[in-house]
């Protein structure tokens, strides 16, 4: 698993398009509220639009990276992503203007949208498409493990691994942190690292 | 209010099993605000869950209508923070380090290890919400429909559950 090709932003930013190494406080705030008031159906092509390809503050490489980071991590991917990125551009202050500004916006719609549903959340046609809505999001879950499965399955034993957490958590109500070590442990020491590989 | 320190707790404890995606904390998010702490139905929890699949920004700040139902505006905030502090601290922490790890042979293995664990917990996550989404063949239609699609097709995600509320809607009419 060696991995010569990473190195520092600033050094593979000199064969690519410049990477801006630092930002102001301000100017990473005003990025993550933009990014947390458009970012519908999903983070991450929002985050790398802006990130990568508008403001060029990371390459691709250290995009990437920094994403299979923030996945590996509990927490979710927009505001570790906005934590990690705020901390390179500009250190602890940075990683907070970071994960404000991408909270903020979402936050303020839900309360409003909470408000909205327990007033009004009752009427036969709001419950209708509440339905439909909540039908679609199990499609959205699902697609999202099937393409992650894709991705970042490695071998047939990962299978075996993915269905004891199902099973565990769902069948013998497994609480999720034991799952979590449980079944995390073997499969760390399932890939662990080999001689000669 | 009384509801603020297990709003704190529970939302913290949350936090930390959200590995893979928010919908791994989902089991227990159910167990605790539902069963335990009784803070809302299990068909609101469902309702709330996915139309904060709607937002922009992080996917569960469904969170914030809980905490304001359970503890007023101060709840909300208490539950935003509680939700994002530790795994935000843990992030940040670990972030740094981990450059340093580059080397270790273990990182290899720890990312290789959690990827089926954290689709697992993904999909357990999954099947709790759908026993509050998917009723009959109108609702797993839409379920599959919209899977399908996803697979298949660059489409935003979002407009795809904007689609299940018509036809939610139009199967109503």
């Amino acid at each position: 698993m060696s991995n010569p090709g990473v190195e520092s932003a600033a050094e593979a930013g000199a064969a690519a398009p410049p990477v801006a190494a630092t930002a102001s406080v301000l100017r990473i705030f005003v990025a993550f509220l933009v990014i947390g008031s458009t970012s519908f159906g999903g983070p991450v092509p929002y985050l790398r639009e802006h990130l990568v390809t508008r403001r060029r503050w990371l390459d691709d490489k250290t995009f990437v990276e920094l994403l299979s980071i923030s996945q590996s991590l509990p927490g979710l991917n927009a505001t570790n992503m906005a934590i990690l990125v705020g901390d390179r551009l500009a250190g602890p202050r940075g990683a907070l203007a970071g994960v404000i500004g991408m909270c903020l916006p979402g936050a303020i719609i839900m309360f409003v949208v909470g408000v909205l549903y327990r007033e009004h959340g009752a009427y036969a046609w709001t419950t209708a498409a509440l339905k439909g809505v909540a039908a679609a999001s199990v499609g959205l879950v699902l697609a999202t493990v099937v393409q992650l499965s894709e991705k970042s399955l490695d071998g047939r034993f990962d299978f075996v691994f993915v269905a004891v957490t199902v099973v565990a958590v769902e069948h013998f109500h497994v609480s999720v942190p034991v799952a979590l070590i449980g079944v995390g442990a073997a499969a760390i020491l399932w890939h662990r690292p080999r001689r000669g590989t | 209010m009384h509801q603020w320190g297990a709003l704190v707790r529970v939302f913290a404890y949350l936090s930390l099993l959200t590995v893979g995606g928010g919908m791994a904390a989902f089991p227990e998010l159910k167990a605790e605000s539902v069963e335990v702490h009784q803070w809302l139905t299990f068909s609101q929890l469902v309702h709330l869950y996915s139309v904060g699949q709607l937002s922009p920004g992080p996917n569960m700040m469904m969170i914030v209508p809980i905490g304001d139902w359970a503890g007023g505006i101060v709840g909300a905030i208490l539950v935003v923070l509680a939700f994002f502090g530790p795994t935000g601290l843990l992030t940040f922490g670990v972030g740094r380090a981990w450059n340093r790890l580059e080397a270790w042979p273990w990182r290899a293995s720890i990312q290789k290890g959690l990827a089926p664990v954290s689709i697992g917990l993904l999909l357990a996550g999954c099947f709790s919400i759908a026993k509050g989404a998917i009723f009959g063949l109108d609702t797993a239609a839409i379920a599959v429909g919209v899977l399908l699609i996803l697979l298949r097709y660059k489409v935003n995600p979002a407009l795809l559950v904007l689609g299940g509320a018509a036809v939610g809607l139009l199967a109503y009419l």
